[in-house]
């Protein structure tokens, strides 16, 4: 007898969505001067149309922001502003369904995703920052207590809201004022949080969001009125970035990508290792900068952790983002499916064994079924790449010093995992990683008092906790 | 007895095999069963949830004040949970007290429900603090009188200071008791064993020793039928599948009161053990107040607004 | 005065949630400063101290055990609701001490930013009052502060409501539970301050408010043997030497603060936990 589930939709009425958007400038919208189709990868409609932004909405929005840090923002005592990310944290949540639906609508990861996930944790990032506006001279060593002035924030397309959070968040609380620009294939929930911010009675200029593709990103990071800028987003750009803001006096944070190892040691606790194998590589479609993307198997139970690693992917469930008993979203854009395709062939003409289960592809939209990749060696493109889609490449090893050295044979160094039940064993492994994140039986956990950022090509600095705060105080290490 | 080859049946046989299962973590496996509790179940599969969990009910009551009055009211009402609604399926078992089990078997077997079994909680339930002498007469008792399950509880004072041996003869003892003649579904008192670790063994022990089913709890102690519990308890049947190819049922028991509750089970035995363990000779769910809920739920379903506990029979 | 007679305010204990009266039946007059009769508050006796500590200490666990993050939204909602009744603490306020509607507005919003303060504390404290300790040897060694347990609080004489919120929110934001005991003047403020609690999904038996005399209770409170705490901050200095004498039987964590807004507040009820753990394979 088979347990079909029916269609469980989340209903789309909780939004509204405009059909054409300009910039949040100054506390105000700012109409574009030219516009482009944002759709639902899911569906491929089109859900809005997006302002470019040129110099010029780039000018403004600095100009407003130096303003609003002269004349309004810096006049403020830590107190205030605290109370203001307050208030910004409580609307977030009075507003939690209208967030997540949009999110999934824009973005096409699983409502359940965006509903328990990413809406929470962003509602929760604003709480824990709103708390530090008035307790700078506590956060620690070498910190002084001034803010940059204005920054200028650029994030990425896999957690819009949260990453917003992320940037938003400590740069307000620390005292600075804000120009962000949300990635080109999702703006939506930056343009309601710009509701947010005027309902909570944010000052003027104090966030100010310009919409637009690499040329507005350009924009932010070559102006001259831009103190700090915080990027997350590919490697390669941040390159690009870093080198066009060498030669100047800007301050500069980097989240980049990775290529997360997941080791699996023979004494694991295995059905919950393989929840988390899963949870490593398949949540949010593997759009995610810290994946477990490699999964190091210790030989000894391969065969065993493969065997049941299949048959809980075939219970993975593809398909309309909005059904609450969606697990694998659409993929963000026409573009990254590309990328994936082009990577898995490659994976497969390196003679890696490609393994998916059988699951129906909606016909339109952007899709990709879970898929594993066994008998991958160093060597493999797919296992030096970031591929940033639901595909795991799997390697053994014999020894803990063999699991160490080829988790650490790569020039990212975001994040690893270690799956183990012995704790002597947990923590010298999580020495010997060269990582900035390491989950221990467990994966993909996020919490604003927890730092999180890379080692070597993953990035500079950190975000979230204690740690994150340096980034936006004048005078820190960094 | 061959154990299915994996244990000789010596005390150091079962210590090896016990010692080598996998750890479970508990945050990681309590994650898991919290996944599982957002899938929402609607329209055509909440109807067919609803009937399956009705077919699954062993309703039961297990009161020091039962009377043989009590126990027909529920018989009947087992047997025709809704008597303005023949639609509606008859429950898995009924499940009482020994020395009601006679009763029972006649009150069914004269209103013509001559398929629906009694299921007996034996060997002094729910403690289990007997010689084994009188846990076997126990057992012996309620075959003659007429159930065809036997429900028995493990020592939970042998399984926790370590003396693993004597809870296997037991179960082993009490299986040859039943014979072909009832099926026997062991209670492992999970509340109790409180670690996820101990489920784990304790399942592979009952079921090594010849369990038909496992069984989370008495429902005599809280915390009873945890979705965690429940979770590893379908890990371990589907696990002895692969080595045995023989399938052992599961039955929680205990805190299961509303629809939403039972069809959480059921998301659990379909995306953990396989939609295979989805019928009433695989998994039960022990209940009392349940069955109510679920015939509400079931009017809400067919007419379309919201039941009132007038409109169905307290037994 | 349009000749409508007001309901008055009755003024009861606020123990596990529940409003009861004084087991003893007494009650004292509270008067403004004036010497106007503004209401009858309950003299509370030692047994209404022993329920008090027995409530708060089966919500300790729970309490402790909450999150951080949990917490803070808890205690940053007492404020909401606080902010929500300005005007009913500073007409209060006002009669009790005769001080100005614009001062006692000025106390009020302090109360509501203080216990904002505190409430950022919960989720931040952890990262600054622990650490990773590098020990000589293959060991991995942390220290982690957990709150005390139960901790008794008399509040300040002055400042009825921000002597109030200055004693218990450092308390409540680690995870202690406590038993307060209002200034003995003026009481008011802090009983009302239930009505803000029991709105504000607070656990009962988080905080337990009392009002009564401090000479009478502050014995009691020195002795009781299940009291983990107390801050003395509102007994005059020349009795705090019998209260800490009185509180060595149990080794209670004792004492007094002048200012409103630090986190010593926090760290002298916290304790420190150490462990350490090999590292290796």
């Amino acid at each position: 007898m088979n347990f079909e589930y029916a269609a469980a939709p989340e209903s789309r009425s909780v939004v509204k969505i405009d059909p054409e958007y300009g910039h949040f400038i100054n506390g105000k919208w700012v109409n574009g001067s030219s516009h482009f189709n944002s759709i639902n990868p899911a569906t491929e409609e089109v859900l809005s149309r997006i302002a470019l932004g040129k110099a010029a909405d780039v000018d403004a929005a600095v100009k407003a922001a130096r303003n609003a840090f002269d004349k309004s923002w810096s006049k403020l005592s830590g107190r205030e502003r605290g109370k203001y990310l307050f208030r910004i944290a409580r609307i977030m949540q009075e507003r939690a369904r209208e967030f997540a639906v949009l999110e999934t609508l824009d973005n096409g990861k699983p409502i359940r995703e965006s509903r328990d996930v990413d809406v929470p944790l962003s509602a929760a990032h604003f709480f824990y920052h709103a708390g530090w506006a008035d307790k700078l001279e506590y956060a620690g060593i070498d910190t002084t207590t001034a803010p940059h002035g204005v920054v200028g924030q650029i994030i990425p397309w896999n957690f819009p809201l949260l990453m917003l959070a992320w940037k938003v968040a400590p740069a307000l609380a620390t005292g600075n004022t804000v120009v962000l620009k949300p990635a080109e294939t999702t703006s939506l929930t930056a343009l309601l949080f710009a509701q947010v911010c005027q309902q909570a009675g944010l000052p003027d200029g104090v966030v100010n969001i310009v919409t637009g593709d690499g040329s507005t990103g350009s924009a932010i990071v070559n102006h001259p009125g831009i103190d700090k800028i915080a990027f997350t987003g590919s490697t390669e750009v941040g390159k690009l970035i870093a080198r066009a803001v060498s030669p100047t006096n800007k301050s500069l944070t980097l989240e980049l990508g990775g290529k997360g190892a997941n080791i699996v040691f023979g004494d694991a606790a295995i059905d919950e290792t393989v929840e988390g194998i899963v949870n490593g590589i398949f949540f949010n479609q593997g759009h995610v900068c810290c994946a477990g993307s490699r999964l190091i198997l210790q030989e000894s139970i391969a065969d065993e952790v493969l065997e049941k690693l299949k048959r809980r992917m075939d219970k993975i469930r593809v398909g309309d983002p909005l059904d609450k008993n969606t697990d694998l979203g659409a993929i963000n854009s026409a573009e990254q499916l590309a990328k994936i395709h082009e990577l898995t062939a490659a994976g497969e003409a390196e003679g890696a064994g490609r393994w998916s289960p059988n699951c129906a592809l909606p016909e339109k939209g952007f899709w990709f079924a879970p898929t594993i990749f066994t008998g991958v060696t160093q060597a493999h493109r797919i296992a030096r790449e970031e591929i940033f889609g639901p595909v795991l490449s799997v390697l053994t090893f014999r020894t803990p010093a063999e699991a160490i050295e080829k988790a650490n044979n790569t020039p990212f160094g975001l994040s690893a995992g270690i799956w183990s039940e012995k704790g002597s064993n947990i923590l010298w492994a999580s020495q010997q990683l060269r990582a900035g994140v390491i989950w221990a039986n467990t994966f993909n956990k996020f919490d604003p008092a927890s730092p999180f950022g890379g080692y070597k090509e993953s990035g500079w600095g950190r975000e979230g906790g204690r740690h994150g705060l340096s980034a936006y105080l004048k005078g820190s290490a960094k | 007895m061959s154990f299915y080859g994996l244990v000789d049946g010596s005390d150091a046989s079962l210590r090896n095999y016990l010692k080598q299962l996998p750890g479970v973590d508990q945050v990681g496996a309590e994650a898991r069963a919290a996944m599982l509790a957002t899938r929402s179940i609607k329209t055509t599969s909440k109807a067919w949830a609803i009937d399956t969990a009705i077919s699954m009910v062993d309703l039961t009551t297990l009161e020091g004040a039962d009377t043989p009055g009590k126990v027909q009211a529920l018989c009947a009402k087992a047997f025709r949970p809704d008597p303005t609604d023949s639609s509606v399926p008859r429950v898995g078992a009924v499940c009482v007290y020994n020395d009601m089990v006679g009763i029972a078997r006649q009150h069914l077997d004269s209103i013509g429900a001559h398929e629906l079994p009694v299921a007996a909680v034996s060997t002094a339930f729910p403690s289990g603090r007997a010689s084994m002498a009188v846990k076997l007469q126990d057992t012996e008792d309620a075959i003659v009188a007429g159930a065809a399950e036997i429900d028995m509880v493990i020592d939970r004072g042998a399984f926790l200071s370590g003396r693993l041996i004597e809870v296997f003869e037991e179960i082993v003892a009490i299986r040859e008791v039943c014979g072909d003649r009832a099926h026997l579904k062991v209670i492992l008192e999970t509340g109790e064993l409180v670690t996820l670790d101990n489920v784990r063994k304790a399942s592979y022990l009952a079921m090594l020793a010849g369990a038909d089913f496992i069984k989370t709890s008495t429902g005599k102690v809280t915390p009873a039928a945890t979705a965690p519990v429940v979770l590893v308890m379908l890990e371990a049947v589907r696990d002895f599948y692969d080595l045995t190819k023989v399938r052992i049922g599961v039955k929680p028991a205990g805190g299961i009161r509303t629809t939403k509750d039972a069809i959480k089970q059921l998301v659990l035995v379909n995306e953990t053990a396989g939609p295979e363990w989805l019928n009433p000779s695989l998994f039960r769910i022990g209940a009392s107040a349940l069955l109510n809920d679920l015939l509400m739920q079931r009017m809400k379903m067919s007419d379309g607004y919201y039941a009132s506990p007038n409109y169905v029979t307290i037994d | 005065m349009s000749g409508r007679l007001e309901v008055m305010k009755t003024y009861k204990l606020y123990i596990n949630g529940a409003f009861p009266r004084t087991e003893s039946g007494r009650s004292y007059e509270i008067t403004s400063n004036k010497g106007v009769f503004l209401a009858n508050a309950c003299l509370a006796s030692r047994k209404d101290l022993r329920d008090a500590v027995v409530a708060a200490r089966a919500a300790q666990p729970g309490w402790a055990k909450a999150t951080a993050f949990n917490r803070g939204q808890i205690m940053y909602r007492i404020a909401e609701m606080l902010e929500g009744r300005s005007d009913q603490f500073a007409q209060e306020i006002s009669l009790q001490t005769g001080a100005s509607s614009k001062e006692s507005l000025q106390e009020v919003s302090d109360s509501v930013d203080l216990l904002v303060w505190y409430a950022g504390w919960s989720d931040k404290l952890p990262s600054l009052a622990g650490s990773t300790n590098p020990v000589s040897g293959p060991y991995y060694n942390f220290t982690i502060p957990e709150p005390l347990g139960v901790v008794g609080a008399i509040a300040t004489i002055d400042k009825p409501l921000l002597g109030f919120v200055a004693a218990i929110a450092p308390i409540l934001v680690s995870g202690n539970t406590a038993v307060a005991l209002a200034s003995s003047s003026a009481p008011l403020s802090a009983i009302s301050f239930a009505e803000v609690v029991a709105t504000s999904d607070l656990p009962n038996g988080v905080l337990n408010i009392l009002s009564g005399q401090q000479s009478e209770l502050a014995p009691w409170f020195a002795s009781h043997m299940d009291i983990d705490g107390l801050d003395i901050s509102g007994l005059p200095s020349d009795q705090h030497g019998a209260v800490k004498e009185a509180g060595v039987e149990n080794l209670k964590r004792i004492s007094a603060f002048t200012k409103f807004s630090e986190p010593g507040r926090i760290l002298a009820f916290l304790e420190a936990k150490t462990i350490w753990h090999p590292v290796g394979n």
